[in-house]
């Protein structure tokens, strides 16, 4: 309660605009404000627009609806392992997590593509600019260090115990066979 | 054209790209003036909305200049100056016709629990967004508006998104005269909604967040009380004990996926992904809103389960209402409110940004550097 002292009070009609879009009809309110019309109500309840979109682009459509839309986006269809995974989780409802999960799942998937994508071109992916760190170094120094510095004790430990284990693994091999 | 690029979690990066091409007779190119980075593009670019695919390009609040028009367009030519809602709508579906344009169905194919929006994943449509040089814009006759003659760009562009949603928030809320009114989140839908709450004749206006300068922001910008969550212990107590011990009247979840304050939310909801989201907000919302009251929520969470208590909505008798802002109705009346000086959107602009160095700008929103509040890309 200390920050009382900066709240101070305040006269709400001496705010500008107080209560001109005040309606006490308003309650309940929007999408009640207007009648809704239910299906049965609406002479035209299926209407679509004129036109409608063609293209040859691949569109995955939720199978809780019976058509395409009449527009859709086209940027990005689905390609590669990622899209494998996507076309499977569409032939599940937008009711079931066997739609959402492989989705997510698919997104991480489809990072991995991304890098290799940038390879298969020429292109190293700049990291550490595309993470906007050169912005976090300017502002925010101390946490960024951190948060490297982190990063770099778990992979070096990571590479030590890995390492480790493994001459471990090759000692073992070395070690002669008891013969029974 | 230079567009930015997302490329996996908290990865993105301004490349060049095709022009975006007509695809459908009511299509329109826009050149894009301003577009910002909103709070909602932070749960892509955190990788919590699935089915969003690497070379997306984001941005769902934009507005531009009409460079090409398909052949259908008949309400905007070449050359107009317009504001480009963030929602795709038809303006001739069931939907549509009752004023839910936010919730338009013919725009989205792959999804039906949301309508389309710009640059926001293939589950709210797969279409790239605003965050480049030019934009495809569908359904030209519907949602762009012609920016008024002496409209700054800077207040047009939070038209389309934030000012909206900040005041369907609490026109949702159903504020009656005289009402307490809480804003979990002083992002800029928050600080809009405290704001848009008094325009509705609220009595007391409280916005509950954690960091310091949004909140100071808050009490200048939306002339409400603003308190810090980490410092007043159990919120929904704080709220009880100074509405004496009643609960307020409306509450607005203006936080969504991304919500801090509760670790095992944060844990399960941002981190392993096991909820569509930290429902930390909606939470504290329906535990702090009085018996009868009335909980808004546009904070934005994805399309699976949350962990809210929905059995406190039954026994507390609650009215929960939600969606994305129909920009479209509310358009006419809030340009009024920006042209008579009731509103000013452009004074929660704190940062202007080259779309070149989006990336930075995507880390400085995300991370609240530099007390962000609101982002603008100039491409």
């Amino acid at each position: 309660m200390e920050n009382n002292v900066i709240n101070t009070p305040i006269d709400p009609k001496q705010i500008p605009g107080w209560g001109v879009d005040a309606d006490p009809k308003n309650d309940p309110t929007y999408p009640m404000r207007y009648p809704r019309m239910n299906v049965g109500q609406d002479p035209d309840s299926k209407h679509r627009p004129a036109s409608l979109q063609h293209d040859d682009t691949e569109k995955l459509r939720s199978i809780e609806r019976p058509n395409v839309s009449a527009v859709y986006g086209t940027t990005v269809p689905p390609s590669g392992l990622s899209g494998m995974i996507r076309r499977v989780a569409f032939r599940y409802s937008e009711n079931r997590y066997r739609h959402w999960l492989p989705l997510v799942f698919a997104d991480r998937v489809n990072v991995v593509e991304g890098i290799l994508d940038d390879f298969a071109h020429g292109k190293v992916p700049n990291i550490y600019a595309e993470k906007g760190y050169p912005v976090e170094w300017k502002h925010n120094r101390t946490s960024l260090i951190i948060k490297l510095a982190t990063v770099a004790a778990v992979a070096a430990g990571t590479v030590v115990l890995l390492s480790s284990g493994g001459s471990e693994n090759k000692k073992e091999k070395r070690r002669p066979q008891r013969p029974y | 054209m230079l567009a930015m690029d997302y490329r996996g979690p908290k990865r993105v990066r301004a490349v060049q790209k095709p022009m975006p091409e007509i695809k459908h007779p009511q299509d329109a190119i826009v050149r894009v003036l301003r577009t910002c980075i909103c709070g909602s593009d932070l749960h892509l670019y955190n990788g919590n909305v699935p089915d969003t695919r690497v070379g997306t390009t984001f941005g769902h609040e934009f507005v531009g200049e009409v460079v090409e028009i398909g052949s259908e367009v008949t309400k905007l030519k070449t050359g107009d100056r317009v504001l480009v809602p963030f929602n795709i709508a038809c303006g001739e579906c069931h939907f549509c016709r009752q004023g839910m344009y936010g919730n338009c169905h013919e725009s989205n194919t792959e999804a039906t629990a949301v309508g389309a929006i710009f640059g926001y994943s293939h589950t709210a449509g797969g279409y790239d967004g605003g965050q480049a040089e030019y934009a495809r814009v569908p359904y030209a006759n519907v949602g762009p508006t012609i920016i008024p003659e002496g409209m700054d760009l800077d207040d047009a562009v939070l038209l389309t998104d934030v000012v909206p949603t900040g005041y369907q928030a609490a026109e949702m809320a159903g504020i009656q005269t005289g009402d307490t009114v809480v804003v979990f989140g002083a992002g800029p839908v928050g600080i809009m909604a405290a704001r848009c709450a008094w325009l509705f004749g609220a009595g007391r206006v409280i916005i509950i967040d954690k960091e310091e300068y949004r909140l100071d922001f808050a009490r200048n910008y939306s002339y409400c009380e603003a308190y810090n969550f980490e410092e007043i212990g159990d919120p929904v107590v704080f709220i009880k004990k100074i509405t004496d011990w009643i609960g307020a009247d409306c509450v607005i979840d203006a936080v969504g996926a991304e919500a801090a304050g509760n670790a095992m939310q944060t844990i399960t909801g941002r981190k392993l992904l096991l909820q569509a989201g930290s429902a930390t907000a909606v939470h504290w919302a329906i535990n702090s809103v009085k018996k009868g009251g009335v909980v808004s929520i546009v904070g934005v969470y994805g399309p699976t389960d949350n962990l809210i208590p929905i059995g406190n909505v039954l026994n507390k008798g609650l009215t929960i209402r939600a969606n994305q802002a129909s920009v479209k109705r509310l358009l006419p009346r809030l340009i009024q409110h920006v042209q008579n000086g009731t509103l000013n959107p452009k004074g929660l602009i704190t940062h202007r940004i080259p779309l070149a160095e989006v990336a930075d700008g995507y880390r400085m929103f995300s991370a609240k550097l530099d007390n962000c509040i609101k982002p603008v890309l100039i491409p």
